[in-house]
């Protein structure tokens, strides 16, 4: 009786004791929704290197909608004062999050471990509220690549791929002429609006980039480039098949594989496709930046979330430190298909289209040509994106002028501001 | 004795309000999670709310935003030719299939499990099915093509002026067999004396069914306008799976336009606004139909 009485307690303590050292280096909880082939691959290896510090990670994957779902629990966990750990999500929405006081920052990490130093200044700008990182990136996406199949453009005598859009019509017209689709496309509102903003770069370069889509100047919008970015834009609707209604980019970009279309503007997400059923750069496929040397920058990071406890707290910043190492950078970015968001990390391992990527990066931030993506979430707030999604989405859908267009679309913008 | 009373008393009380006692917790919980949250959503559309709801009053504003927003009276326009059109065309058939299965014509009950049978699909399904047997590239254009007319086109499913009218097709095809089965229901609850005095007095069938049975039948029409209304209001499902409010948002309706708002775009007040537009017209329609119905039973 004696004994049984004293030892219990004891051995309670002592397994708490025991428990929480086995947990020194903390617990995250991350949401996200990349639960499919190259990212659920990329996202597992995030989980191994955690865990390989002695930490418990709790997956909390939530499919569907382009995140939609993830964000709509989110919302229900941080009004029920229970927010994860660490959040995926990107661009504005960092800041959104930042304003209702939801986020942690990490800045002694990011201090410590210098990211000023590695991160390109416009990517890092996204990370901070009010100067302190409340981020970290984990890859970069170039957007503004156009993909091509080397066959069909030899099939209709195009010799080398276009660097302005004139070039591009003039491919387009061979590959028209020769029967072959010049342009493979999906016709989803976020596809016509990355279209979209690789045209605007290309027609009125980085500058006019930052001003209309970033800073979302009433000027730049209704300006004349703007309606040439959108007469170019009519030019390009005339390039795709009929049936390309609601096609996915995954299948659009198969058709480019298969070469029944010549060329494709999409993201290097792309790349995966290509990479992953079994095409080798520049001789099965060809990647090159689309007009206007410039780069449009779209980049995941995860987010973190005002979570309490010693626990939770180590969690979070082990996790951070983890996000930002090289060798994350590295193996993370190999299994997705993007660059590291870190300009210091060595790119020995990756492809051609990825080294091109990165030497281009790194000219872009020296002649300050690297822009935020609009189609990607990574330049302005979702209900301003919802209105530049809608408009672009109509204009590719309806035989509406470009003088309209922009008329139209100075007015959404002001109104969602 | 006067124990005994007291216990007939209570027991008698017990008995009387024991139906209440029983709907209480069912009742209470619904005034909490749909009366409730409507006047949750109400609030909601008269503050600020973007990402997260907040609760200061903001008059207005999102109201005034919601009318500017064009994408807003493509949904209305959109609701407006699918609802009379999914309503008129159902209706239509429905009375049709029903009166040409009241003829007393063999196999009847396996003709009306063939025609009630697409009820029994979700609309996903519906939609799924539809989306490919509509699809240019794969669905009635195609075997057309194939069959060896070259320029045959039917190209509805990516023409965003005639896309709605796919999503019309669709849900016709679903529930005109459901309109059926209620009209044949009625049809089968007309008097055969009325009937047969009709036809004594020489009444053509045409004369017959306008002249009589129609008019007999004037509240199943009612409910199946009601019934049909309420489906065509609350349409999501069947748009997402078949147009995904596309081509661009040609085919957006109203719950359609209340989901992107305030999931993708994170503006609950516009999207709360929005709803609070679609409860009005719900209750614009509802409303003089309940009253005109209960007047008729307290009569």
């Amino acid at each position: 009786m004696f004994h049984s009485r004293t030892v219990l307690p004891l051995v309670a303590a002592a397994s708490l004791a025991l428990g929480t050292a086995a947990r020194a280096e903390g617990t995250v909880e991350v949401l996200h929704w990349w639960t499919s082939g190259g990212e659920a691959k990329a996202v597992g290896e995030l989980k191994k290197s955690f865990e390989a510090t002695g930490g418990t990670w709790l997956d909390s994957p939530i499919a569907g909608g382009g995140g939609d779902a993830a964000m709509t629990a989110l919302r229900a966990r941080v009004v029920a004062g229970n927010p994860p750990t660490a959040v995926q999500l990107k661009g504005p929405g960092i800041q959104e999050w930042a304003e209702q006081g939801a986020l942690n920052d990490v800045e002694d990490v990011a201090a410590a471990e210098n990211w000023d130093a590695v991160l390109p200044p416009v990517l890092a700008g996204i990370m901070k509220y009010e100067g302190q990182y409340v981020a970290a990136p984990v890859n970069i996406h170039r957007v503004d690549w156009i993909w091509a199949n080397p066959e069909a453009l030899a099939k209709a005598g195009v010799e080398a791929m276009p660097t302005t859009w004139d070039e591009f019509n003039a491919a387009a017209d061979k590959l028209q002429a020769a029967g072959i689709i010049p342009l493979a496309h999906g016709g989803q509102p976020w596809q016509d609006a990355t279209v979209f903003e690789d045209v605007v770069l290309g027609v009125g370069g980085a500058g006019f980039f930052r001003k209309a889509l970033v800073e979302l100047d009433q000027e730049a919008l209704t300006s004349d480039t703007m309606i040439a970015a959108f007469d170019q834009l009519r030019k390009l609707r005339g390039y795709v098949d009929p049936n390309f209604s609601g096609r996915d980019w995954n299948l659009a970009t198969a058709m480019v594989m298969r070469g029944e279309a010549g060329f494709q503007i999409m993201g290097d997400w792309a790349k995966g496709e290509f990479l992953a059923a079994g095409k080798v750069p520049s001789k099965d496929f060809l990647c090159a930046p689309t007009p206007g040397n410039g780069f449009v920058l779209n980049s995941d990071s995860f987010t973190f979330f005002k979570v309490e406890g010693d626990d939770k707290l180590t969690g979070q910043k082990v996790l951070a430190s983890l996000i930002m190492s090289p060798d994350f950078q590295k193996t993370f970015n190999l299994a997705k298909g993007s660059i590291p968001a870190r300009t210091d990390v060595p790119l020995d391992d990756f492809d051609d289209c990825a080294k091109l990527s990165h030497s281009d990066l790194l000219k872009a931030i020296e002649s300050d040509s690297l822009v935020p993506s609009m189609a990607h979430e990574m330049a302005v707030p979702r209900s301003v994106r919802g209105e530049f999604l809608d408009l672009v989405t109509e204009f590719f859908n309806s035989d509406m002028s470009s003088e309209d267009a922009v008329k139209r679309l100075a007015d959404a913008v002001k109104r969602a501001m | 004795m006067q124990q005994a009373s007291l216990f007939r008393t209570l027991g008698q009380t017990l008995e009387r309000r024991l139906p209440l006692l029983v709907v209480s917790p069912l009742f209470s919980l619904s005034l909490f999670f749909v009366y409730g949250f409507i006047a949750w959503t109400a609030y909601i559309s008269l503050t600020k709310s973007g990402v997260m709801p907040v609760y200061t009053f903001d008059g207005l504003a999102q109201y005034e935003r919601l009318w500017d927003t064009p994408r807003w009276y493509v949904a209305l326009k959109n609701l407006f030719i699918f609802s009379s059109l999914f309503i008129g065309i159902s209706m239509a058939i429905g009375i049709l299939l029903a009166i040409l299965l009241d003829q007393h014509i063999r196999l009847e009950g396996m003709i009306r499990t063939i025609y009630l049978y697409p009820m029994a699909l979700s609309f996903i399904v519906t939609g799924t099915v539809w989306k490919w047997i509509l699809n240019p590239g794969l669905g009635i254009e195609h075997l057309m093509r194939q069959a060896g007319f070259e320029n045959f086109t039917f190209d509805w499913l990516v023409n965003s002026d005639f896309a709605i009218y796919t999503v019309v097709i669709a849900a016709v095809w679903q529930s005109s067999g459901y309109a059926m089965a209620l009209f044949l229901a009625g049809l089968r609850s007309v008097d055969d004396e009325i009937l047969k005095a009709a036809a004594i007095d020489g009444a053509r069938p045409w004369r017959v069914y306008t002249g009589i049975v129609l008019p007999i039948l004037r509240p199943v029409f009612l409910s199946t306008v009601i019934i049909l209304a309420h489906l065509a209001i609350k349409s999501f499902d069947l748009v997402v799976a078949l147009t995904g409010g596309g081509p661009g948002y040609a085919t957006d309706m109203p719950a359609t336009f209340m989901y992107a708002f305030a999931f993708q775009r994170s503006e609950l007040g516009v999207a709360a606004a929005s709803a609070v537009m679609m409860l009005m017209t719900v209750t614009a329609i509802i409303v003089p139909y309940l009253y005109s119905e209960l007047r008729g039973t307290r009569k």
